[in-house]
C-alpha cells in the first residue's frame, strides 16, 4: 500500500504521539518522585504520622503514574531503530552514547530501587528505605538530562564531524555535548517545568479533599508543599525559559521568528500577543504587539535587531541550497503561547493559593485555623472569602492541575516542530531520516496500534487515579508505624501476610 | 582484541543477562496457568518476581542502547528490518508492565482475572518471539548492499527460527518453574518441582535438536564447546530439581541459558548480522561499528556502570531472599 504522503508523515506522527504521551507521564513522575521523598524525609525526621499518610498517599499515586511512563518509555527507545533507521545509521555515533548512558545508569537507578521501595516496608529499616526513593528520584533526573542532552544535540549540534566517506556524524568531543549551553538550559527549563506539573497536581488534590473537609491535616500540608513548589517552579521555569529563548534566538533564529510569526526582521522587534496570517504570501493580516519587548527577550536590549521569517529563510537558502526552511507557522506561534499561558496560568493561581492560605503572616488572628481544620482563604485583612468564591477557588485550584500537562505538551510540540525541516539542525533533513525499509503499511499499522493501545491505557490509568485520589490517604497499621530495624525484617512470624504484594 | 570485538562481548552479556533474568519472569508469567491452580497461587507467582521484573526488563533497554551506540548500523537494521515482530514484542511489554502493577490495584474479581490472562499471553508471547528474532539473526536474512532488510515477516517465520521460539519458550517456561520452586513454600512449590522436571526434558529435547542445527549450519570449535555445556547443565538442572535441589538447579539452568546464548553469538562473530544473499553484505564488527572514540567513551561507562548494577540488584535479590506462600497473601 502506498499512500499519497510523504514517506516521513506517517514516522512523524508516530514518534510525535508516542513521544508527547510519553511525555505527560515523566514530568508527573520526576517532581512526585521527588515530592514524595521528601514527604517521606519529614517522617523519618520528625515521626509525625501525618507524614506517613502522606507518603503512603502521594506514593501510589505515583507509582500509578510510573508505570505508563515506563512503559511508554520502552517504545522511545526501539522507535529510532524501527522508524528512523536512515537518522539512527547518520547520528548513531553521537547520539546512542547518551541513550546508552541513560539506560546504564539512570533506568537501572530507577528500576531496581523502586521495587525495593515498593516491596521494602516490610523488609527495609526506615532510613534505607527512604534512601531508596531519593536514588528513585536520582534516577529520574538523571534520565531527564541524557535524554535531553541527546535532544540538545539535535537541536544545536556539537563535538562532532561529518565523516563524507562513511556517510555519517561522528563524535569528537562528547564533553561539549553534555555540557553545551543548549543541554544545560534545557535540561533546567524541563525539570523546572516539570515541578510545577507535580506541584499543581497536589494542589489540585489536596483542594479537592479540602472543599469536602476530608483528611484535612494531610491535605493541608499537602496543599502547602504543592503551592509551594508551583510558586518556585513557576518562577524559574519563566527565568529558564527566558535564558533558553535567547539561546534558540541565537541558534534557531526561524524557530523563534516562527514563535512571534514576525516576518521581517525590526528593530525594534516588538512582542506579540495575536495574530492572523498569511503563511502564503509571508505576512500577518492582524497583528496586536507590545513594542520592543521581542528585542529585550532575544537580546535584553529594548532596541535590538530580530531577524524575521523571510529574512531566516533567504539566509539558509544560500547556506543550505533551494527550498523551504520554513516551519509551521501557526503550529510554532500558537504553541509557544499555549505553553506560556497555561504554565504561567497555573504559576499565578498558585501564588494566589499561597497569598490566600496565608498563616500568621498578615492573618489576624481570628482567621487563623489549626492543623485540623480547613484553611480559611483570605483576601484581604480582615474577612475571609464568601463561601461561594472558597468553593470556585477551590474548583479553580482542582483543574489546575491539567495546566502545566497543556504547558508541556504544547512546550514539546513548538520545539520539536519549530526545528523542521531539520531533525538535526542544519546537518540532517527529517525527510532523510526515514527507514527507507518500512512501507507505509508498516507504520500505518502500528501508528493505529499504538494510538489505539495508549487510548485505551489512558482510561484506565485516569480512572485508576480517579479511584485512589478520591479513596484519600490510607490508615495506618501498626506495623505502617514500626517500620523493621533489620535488613530482611525483624519479624518473628514466618506467616504474617506480606506488607505490600501485588 | 580490538574495542569493537569488546562490545561484541558487552552486548552478548547484555542479552544473556537480559534472558537470564526475564527468561524467568517470563516463565513465571507463563506459570500463572500452567502451574497456579486459584486466585491466591497466580499471585504468590506474581510476588516472586513482583520487586525485580522491572529491573530485570531495563537489561533489553541496555542492550538496545548499547546497540545504538556501539553499532548503530545493526541496531538500524535490526530494528527497522523486524519492524512488526518486534511492534508485537512492544505492545505485549506494554501490557505486561502495566498488568503488574495494576493488577491489585483493584478488589473485583474480573479486573484482576483480566490483567492475569494478560500477564499470561504477554510473558509467552514474547519468550517466543525472542527465539524466532536470534534465530534468524544467527542464520542470517534478506540484507542487501545497502544494509537495508528487503525481506517480509514471512520469510522470518522459517522452520529453524520457528524451532528457535520454541526453544526459547521452553527453557524460559523451565528456568521460571525452578525458580517457583525456589522462591515459594507449600504445594505450589511441590508441584512447581514436578512440573519442571517433565518441562525440563521437553526442553532438552528441542534445544538439543535446535543447537546441533546451529552447529551443523554454521559452527565452530568454541561454539561447539559451549553446545556441550549448555546441554550439560540442562540435564544436570533436570537432576538436581529432581533430587529437591532447588539452588543447584536454578544455577544450572542459568548457566545453560549463558552457554546457549554464547553459542549463538559464538557462531555469528565477526558478523552481527549476516546476509543470506551475499558475504559481502554482512553486517560485521567492523563495518557496523561506531568509532574508537564513542567505544572509548561507552567502555568507560559500561565498565563502571555494569558491576555497579549487578551488586545492588544483587542486593535486591538478597533482601527479598524469603520464600513465599499463600498463607502470606493477605484475603483480597
Ligand atoms: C509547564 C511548562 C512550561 C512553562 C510554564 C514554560 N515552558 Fe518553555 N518549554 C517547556 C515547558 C514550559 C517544555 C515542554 O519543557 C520545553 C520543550 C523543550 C524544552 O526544553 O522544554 C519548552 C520549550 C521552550 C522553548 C524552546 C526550546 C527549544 O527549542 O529547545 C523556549 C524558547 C521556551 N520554552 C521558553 C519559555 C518561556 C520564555 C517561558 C515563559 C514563561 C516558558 N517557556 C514557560
Ligand atoms: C518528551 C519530550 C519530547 C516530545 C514531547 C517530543 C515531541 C515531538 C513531536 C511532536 C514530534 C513531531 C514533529 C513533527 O512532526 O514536526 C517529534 C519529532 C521527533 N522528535 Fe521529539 N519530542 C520529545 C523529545 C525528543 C527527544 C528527547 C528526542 C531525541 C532524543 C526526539 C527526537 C525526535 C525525532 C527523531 C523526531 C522525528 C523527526 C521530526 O519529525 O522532527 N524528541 N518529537
Ligand atoms: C524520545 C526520547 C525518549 C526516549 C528514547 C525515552 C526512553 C525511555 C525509556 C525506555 C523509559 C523506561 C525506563 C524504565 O523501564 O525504567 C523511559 C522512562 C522515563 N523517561 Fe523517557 N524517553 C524519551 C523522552 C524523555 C524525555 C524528554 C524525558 C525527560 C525530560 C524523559 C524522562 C524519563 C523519565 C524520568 C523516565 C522514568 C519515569 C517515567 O517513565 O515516568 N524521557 N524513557
Amino acid at each position: 500500500m502506498d499512500l499519497a504522503l510523504a514517506p516521513e508523515t506517517l514516522a512523524r506522527w508516530q514518534f510525535g504521539i508516542t513521544t508527547v504521551y510519553h511525555f505527560l507521564f515523566v514530568p508527573l513522575t520526576i517532581s512526585l518522585a521527588a515530592l514524595t521523598a521528601g514527604l517521606e524525609t519529614a517522617w523519618v525526621r520528625t515521626e509525625n504520622p501525618k507524614y506517613l499518610k502522606a507518603t503512603k498517599f502521594w506514593g501510589k499515586l505515583f507509582l500509578i503514574n510510573i508505570a505508563m511512563g515506563v512503559v511508554t518509555g520502552i517504545v522511545q527507545e526501539f522507535q529510532f531503530g524501527m522508524s528512523w533507521s536512515d537518522y539512527s545509521r547518520f547520528v548513531g555515533d553521537i547520539f546512542g552514547a547518551p541513550l546508552a548512558f541513560e539506560a546504564l545508569i539512570a533506568f537501572f537507578f530507577e528500576s531496581t530501587f523502586i521495587g525495593l521501595w515498593i516491596f521494602g516496608w516490610d523488609k527495609l529499616p526506615k532510613k534505607i528505605h527512604l534512601a531508596c526513593i531519593w536514588m528513585v528520584s536520582i534516577g529520574t533526573v538523571l534520565s531527564a538530562y541524557f535524554i535531553l542532552a541527546a535532544n540538545s544535540w539535535m537541536q544545536h549540534p556539537v563535538g562532532y564531524r561529518i565523516n563524507k566517506e562513511a556517510g555519517r556524524a561522528e563524535l569528537t568531543d562528547f564533553w561539549k555535548v553534555l555540557t553545551q549551553d543548549t543541554a544545560l538550559t534545557q535540561f533546567f527549563h524541563t525539570l523546572t517545568a516539570a515541578f510545577l506539573v507535580g506541584g499543581a497536581f497536589m494542589v489540585g488534590i489536596a483542594a479537592f479533599h479540602l472543599a469536602r473537609r476530608k483528611h484535612i491535616p494531610v491535605m493541608r500540608t499537602s496543599l502547602r508543599l504543592g503551592l509551594v513548589t508551583v510558586a518556585i517552579a513557576g518562577l524559574l521555569t519563566a527565568v529558564s525559559g527566558d535564558s533558553l529563548g535567547k539561546v534558540m534566538f541565537e541558534q534557531q533564529p526561524m524557530k523563534m521568528a516562527a514563535a512571534e510569526a514576525l516576518w521581517e526582521g525590526e528593530s525594534p522587534a516588538p512582542f506579540s500577543l495575536f495574530a492572523y496570517g498569511d503563511v502564503e504570501k509571508g505576512h500577518n493580516t492582524v497583528a496586536v504587539e507590545v513594542p520592543g519587548l521581542l528585542s529585550f527577550l532575544a537580546n535584553n536590549d529594548f532596541s535590538s535587531h530580530v531577524p524575521g521569517i523571510n529574512d531566516v529563510n533567504k539566509s539558509e537558502q544560500e547556506k543550505y541550497g533551494p527550498g523551504d526552511y520554513r516551519p509551521n507557522i501557526p503550529v510554532a506561534y500558537w504553541g509557544f503561547r499555549w505553553m506560556i499561558g497555561f504554565g504561567m496560568a497555573s504559576f499565578g493561581i498558585g501564588l494566589l493559593g499561597l497569598w490566600l492560605t496565608r498563616r500568621k503572616f498578615l492573618l489576624p488572628p481570628a482567621l487563623r485555623t489549626d492543623e485540623d481544620e480547613v484553611p480559611n482563604l483570605v483576601l484581604f485583612r480582615q474577612k475571609a472569602l464568601s463561601p461561594k468564591l472558597t468553593k470556585w477557588y477551590w474548583i479553580v485550584a482542582l483543574w489546575t492541575l491539567l495546566f502545566p500537562l497543556i504547558a508541556n505538551a504544547w512546550g514539546w510540540i513548538f520545539t520539536e516542530t519549530g526545528r523542521q525541516p531539520w531533525v538535526v539542525y542544519g546537518v540532517l533533513r527529517t525527510a532523510d531520516a526515514v527507514s527507507p525499509g518500512v512501507s507505509q503499511a508498516e507504520v500505518l499499522t502500528s501508528m493505529i496500534v499504538f494510538t489505539l493501545l495508549y487510548g485505551v491505557l489512558a482510561v484506565v490509568e485516569v480512572r485508576l487515579m480517579v479511584k485512589y485520589v478520591k479513596a484519600g490517604p490510607p490508615e495506618l497499621t501498626d506495623a505502617d508505624l514500626h517500620p523493621p530495624t533489620k535488613i530482611g525484617g525483624d519479624h518473628t512470624d514466618a506467616d504474617r501476610p506480606m506488607a505490600f504484594s501485588y | 582484541m580490538e574495542l569493537h570485538d569488546v562490545w561484541f562481548v558487552l552486548i552478548a552479556v547484555l542479552w544473556t543477562g537480559y534472558f537470564f533474568l526475564e527468561g524467568f519472569d517470563f516463565g513465571i508469567g507463563v506459570l500463572t496457568k500452567l502451574l497456579a491452580r486459584d486466585r491466591k497461587e497466580r499471585r504468590v507467582l506474581i510476588n516472586t518476581i513482583g520487586p525485580v521484573w522491572d529491573g530485570n526488563e531495563v537489561w533489553l533497554l541496555s542492550a538496545g542502547g548499547a546497540t545504538f551506540a556501539a553499532f548503530p548500523e545493526w541496531y538500524a537494521t535490526l530494528f527497522s528490518g523486524f519492524y512488526l515482530p518486534l511492534l508485537l514484542i512492544l505492545v505485549c511489554l506494554i501490557v505486561r508492565g502495566v498488568a503488574f502493577e495494576y493488577r491489585a490495584k483493584r478488589p473485583e474479581e474480573s479486573w484482576q482475572r483480566n490483567w492475569e490472562h494478560a500477564i499470561f499471553w504477554t510473558s509467552l508471547l514474547p519468550a517466543v518471539l525472542w527465539g524466532v528474532a536470534f534465530g534468524n539473526i544467527v542464520r542470517g536474512v534478506k540484507i542487501d548492499a545497502h544494509k537495508e532488510y528487503i525481506g517480509n515477516v514471512a520469510d522470518l517465520l522459517n522452520p529453524y527460527a520457528i524451532l528457535g521460539g520454541l526453544v526459547t519458550l521452553t527453557l524460559f517456561t523451565f528456568h521460571g518453574t525452578v525458580f517457583a520452586a525456589l522462591k515459594t513454600v507449600g504445594d505450589i512449590r511441590v508441584r512447581a518441582r514436578k512440573l519442571a522436571v517433565g518441562l525440563g526434558v521437553l526442553t532438552a529435547v528441542l534445544a538439543l535438536g535446535f543447537l546441533l542445527w546451529t552447529q551443523a549450519d554454521q559452527g565452530n570449535g568454541k561454539s561447539l564447546i559451549a553446545l556441550v555445556v549448555a546441554v550439560v547443565a540442562l540435564v544436570a538442572a533436570i537432576g538436581a530439581i529432581a533430587a529437591g535441589r532447588e539452588g543447584w538447579s536454578f544455577a544450572l539452568s542459568g548457566v545453560t541459558i549463558v552457554a546457549a546464548v554464547a553459542m549463538l553469538f559464538l557462531t555469528l562473530f565477526p558478523n552481527v548480522m549476516p546476509s543470506s544473499l551475499n558475504p559481502a553484505w554482512n553486517l560485521t564488527v567492523t563495518n557496523a561499528s561506531s568509532t574508537p572514540y564513542t567505544l572509548k567513551i561507552m567502555t568507560w561507562c559500561a565498565g563502571i556502570a555494569t558491576p555497579l548494577v549487578l551488586l545492588y540488584q544483587g542486593w535486591t535479590y538478597w533482601v527479598f531472599r524469603k520464600r513465599i506462600g499463600t498463607q502470606h497473601i493477605a484475603d483480597a
